[in-house]
């Protein structure tokens, strides 16, 4: 019995902090705008899970770079984590790596803290830097709303443009159902020198929750 | 079958509390498109969601709270979870279960999201939650990339009755 006098407590005590999250969520979830398709990238420093601090100008002598904004917690990110390290061990020998970025809020969900993404880094080994955008001011900079979402930048001679935004490919479900390589399809026509033909897709993904919403 | 023993075995398990708890239904777009291009006096809200998308979650009893007090009043929430297919019997109708949802809940299983999400609206980045009202015959539609509460969705809801 004397349990039972705690469940209306609990629960209203649950429902008001569920509420005033959703009162504080509401005003701001406005997508943010972004760079558009051929957009010149700001420099930025962020930190890698290995403790050290990564920022875009050390990619200065690639061809360019795969920025993948992606989390820990959301199915579709873990669904193309192996598709991301393929991507990399494909393209980081020709010059144009992958760069994964977290900007999610750990207090939403604690598997994105810094510790878990550390953890999660070395167990699926992957081969990029996984880099922490705590202020999640790359994320607005971008315009990144969900996770994954891919912008391919291209170097041109020390400045970086966007050159593709969107998903990586046609399927998330299942690897071996794609028909359409979009990412591949955009570096490809890079490293030949040709313009991209898709330059931008759309996907379902998990919400970035903003912190200052 | 697998599906309609698990709801068996839920409803076994726990009794007629779960008596109006819906079955959930794989579609593809079509389904969808069908409901965009209705033609009827019917308000319908559709809100995508998924299991593990917290915000998601804490918004769906506002979304069953209408269902509930505006089913007199053509307008019918279908709630579309982008869970994964092949989460059907282990993740989405159980959670459908323990939540009690009873409104009409669809698992939309049409991975190339790119074909469709503009079909929405080209408003949508694609991320969840978001939510659509649309009453064709009234030629209105308004969408939401965010979270809505209760308030909010009356206050929408308004503009179409």
């Amino acid at each position: 019995m004397k349990k039972k006098f705690w469940v209306p407590f609990i629960i209203t005590l649950t429902l008001g902090t569920l509420v005033s999250a959703a009162l504080r969520k509401e005003s701001t979830q406005t997508p943010p705008a972004g760079y558009p398709i051929g957009g010149t990238v700001a420099d930025f420093k962020l930190k890698n899970v290995d403790g050290n601090v990564v920022s875009l100008s050390n990619y200065k002598d690639k061809k360019g770079v795969i920025v993948v904004f992606t989390s820990n917690h959301c199915p579709f990110s873990k669904a193309y984590e192996e598709r991301i390290i393929g991507l990399d061990k494909k393209y980081a020998a020709q010059g144009f790596p992958v760069l994964a970025i977290n900007s999610n809020d750990a207090g939403d969900y604690e598997e994105n803290s810094f510790d878990n993404m550390k953890k999660r880094a070395q167990e699926k080994g992957f081969t990029f830097p996984y880099l922490q955008d705590e202020t999640q001011g790359v994320a607005k900079a971008f315009g990144a709303t969900r996770t994954p979402h891919v912008f391919i930048l291209r170097n041109d001679g020390g400045k970086f443009t966007v050159q593709y935004i969107g998903t990586i490919d046609d399927n998330y479900q299942d690897p071996a159902g794609v028909t359409k390589r979009y990412v591949e399809d955009a570096v490809s026509n890079i490293l030949m020198g040709k313009p991209v033909v898709v330059t931008q897709t759309k996907a379902v993904g998990c919400a970035i929750g903003w912190k200052d919403a | 079958m697998i599906k309609s023993i698990r709801l068996l075995g839920a409803w076994l398990f726990f009794g007629h509390q779960l008596v109006q708890a819906q079955e959930v239904s794989v579609v593809k777009w079509k389904e969808i498109q069908n409901i965009l291009s209705q033609s009827s006096d019917t308000t319908y809200i559709v809100n995508f969601w998924a299991t593990w998308c917290k915000p998601c979650v804490a918004e769906l009893p506002h979304f069953e709270e209408v269902q509930k007090n505006y089913k007199d009043r053509n307008v019918k929430v279908i709630m579309v979870s982008m869970d994964f297919a092949k989460d059907l019997t282990a993740r989405v109708i159980p959670f459908v279960s323990q939540h009690q949802l009873t409104g009409k809940v669809w698992l939309l299983n049409e991975p190339d999201a790119n074909n469709w999400i503009d079909k929405i609206s080209t408003e949508w980045s694609g991320a969840i939650p978001a939510t659509l009202i649309v009453n064709n015959q009234k030629k209105k539609k308004v969408f939401f990339e965010q979270k809505l509460d209760y308030d909010r969705l009356v206050k929408e809801l308004s503009d179409f009755l």
